[in-house]
């Protein structure tokens, strides 16, 4: 560290460091901004998109392979028909997961992201130049799977839902609190899988780890393979959806 | 590795507020980071680095100030330090706690060269190999 300014000084950079305090003709100034200002105002105009035509919109975030698309499958299925669902799927490569959807009935738009770890709030509204959101309640975007870069990056979402799946650590939500810290909904997936788990997964230590970061969000129990146990989190989706003030004037208005 | 997203964000508005002030460089930046902002300062420094080139900033020191997670409980009001991923109450043990600070990702301030006739930069090659090498 620099004695002189406190700043990270390294033996590559510490006689550059040293000549630019030695000069003059510098300004400092304060600015005080979000480094993701940037995205966050992109955010902010995404969700006033989906207030103004009333659409809830959620980001489902999960490590890959936590059952992200087969929830969205099963949700589909068995959610109130006269909710119209629509969903942006993010994957590094391939089509193949807005195709299930698709195939489920439901419109749905593929983000590509290449090598990018994350969507981020300009992916997302390119892709609802894809969609008519008057036709649309339920908007689910499945962010890349990635516990760590998702949650650094507002996409414009009203709410956030994290999946951990029963093939995981229990202790996920302590290695990974930035993500779970953030989430409104925490679903343990998978679990028609805990009977052949033999205690390897114990839903009430993942709970518990879910309250350690400080985060009082429902923790629900679901399988996708189990319409019944969809039954808390379809009960959670309509809460919210009227809870949604913007929902109702759009529908009276 | 969101970091590169996240320099190349920095790289961006830093730019952008050195051309309204009219430098000719930046000299200095400094960032607060909390690590509940999900960004790893060393990390971010190494990106830094390689991202900085062609930029304004191309000669820049990144200062970065860890913010450390402070929480507020909402069931006895005690206001404390806490460790990342244990955001309970050290006091009462309640989990109902209001986040304080501890997820900051700021750009605090910034030093602008506003002339260039004392300015006497090392060649920017030798410089960058050897930080690169040292990080």
């Amino acid at each position: 560290m620099c004695e002189t300014c406190g700043c990270t000084i390294t033996s590559g950079n510490k006689q550059h460091a040293h000549a630019i305090h030695a000069n003059s003709g510098k300004d400092t100034i304060e600015v005080l901004t979000d480094l993701l200002d940037v995205n966050d105002r992109q955010a902010a105009h995404n969700r006033e998109h989906f207030d103004a035509h009333g659409v809830l919109a959620i980001n489902l975030m999960s490590s890959p392979g936590a059952g992200k698309t087969s929830l969205l499958e099963a949700t589909i299925r068995n959610l109130d028909k006269n909710l119209r669902i629509a969903v942006i799927e993010g994957d590094l490569e391939t089509e193949n997961d807005a195709e299930r959807i698709r195939s489920c009935g439901v419109p749905a738009v593929q983000i590509t992201t290449g090598t990018a770890c994350h969507l981020d709030a300009h992916l997302v509204h390119d892709a609802l130049h894809g969609m008519d959101l008057d036709e649309i309640d339920v908007l689910f975007i499945e962010n890349v799977g990635n516990l760590v870069c998702p949650a650094s990056f507002d996409l414009g979402q009203h709410l956030n839902v994290t999946l951990l799946s029963t093939t995981e650590g229990d202790d996920k939500p302590a290695k990974y609190p930035v993500m779970f810290r953030e989430s409104d909904l925490v679903l343990l997936t998978k679990t028609d899988l805990l009977q052949a788990l033999q205690g390897d997964f114990d839903p009430d230590k993942a709970e518990k780890a879910v309250r350690t970061i400080g985060n009082a969000a429902p923790v629900f129990l679901v399988s996708s393979r189990l319409a019944e146990s969809l039954d808390p989190w379809l009960g959670w989706l309509g809460e919210q959806m009227s809870m949604r003030p913007s929902l109702h004037l759009s529908r009276t208005g | 590795m969101h970091e590169l997203a996240i320099c190349q964000a920095l790289l961006s508005q830093v730019e952008e507020i050195a051309q309204q002030n009219r430098a000719v460089r930046v000299t200095r930046i400094d960032l607060k980071i909390g690590p509940l902002s999900g960004v790893v300062p060393v990390l971010l420094q190494r990106t830094f680095l390689v991202a900085r080139h062609g930029t304004l900033a191309e000669e820049a020191v990144l200062a970065t100030e860890e913010m450390p997670p402070r929480v507020r409980c909402q069931g006895c009001g005690m206001e404390s330090v806490v460790p990342t991923n244990k955001l309970l109450c050290p006091n009462c043990g309640d989990y109902h706690t209001t986040l304080l600070g501890g997820d900051e990702l700021i750009l605090a301030s910034l030093e602008l060269q506003t002339e260039d006739s004392s300015y006497e930069p090392l060649p920017a090659s030798a410089d960058f190999v050897e930080e690169h090498r040292d990080v």
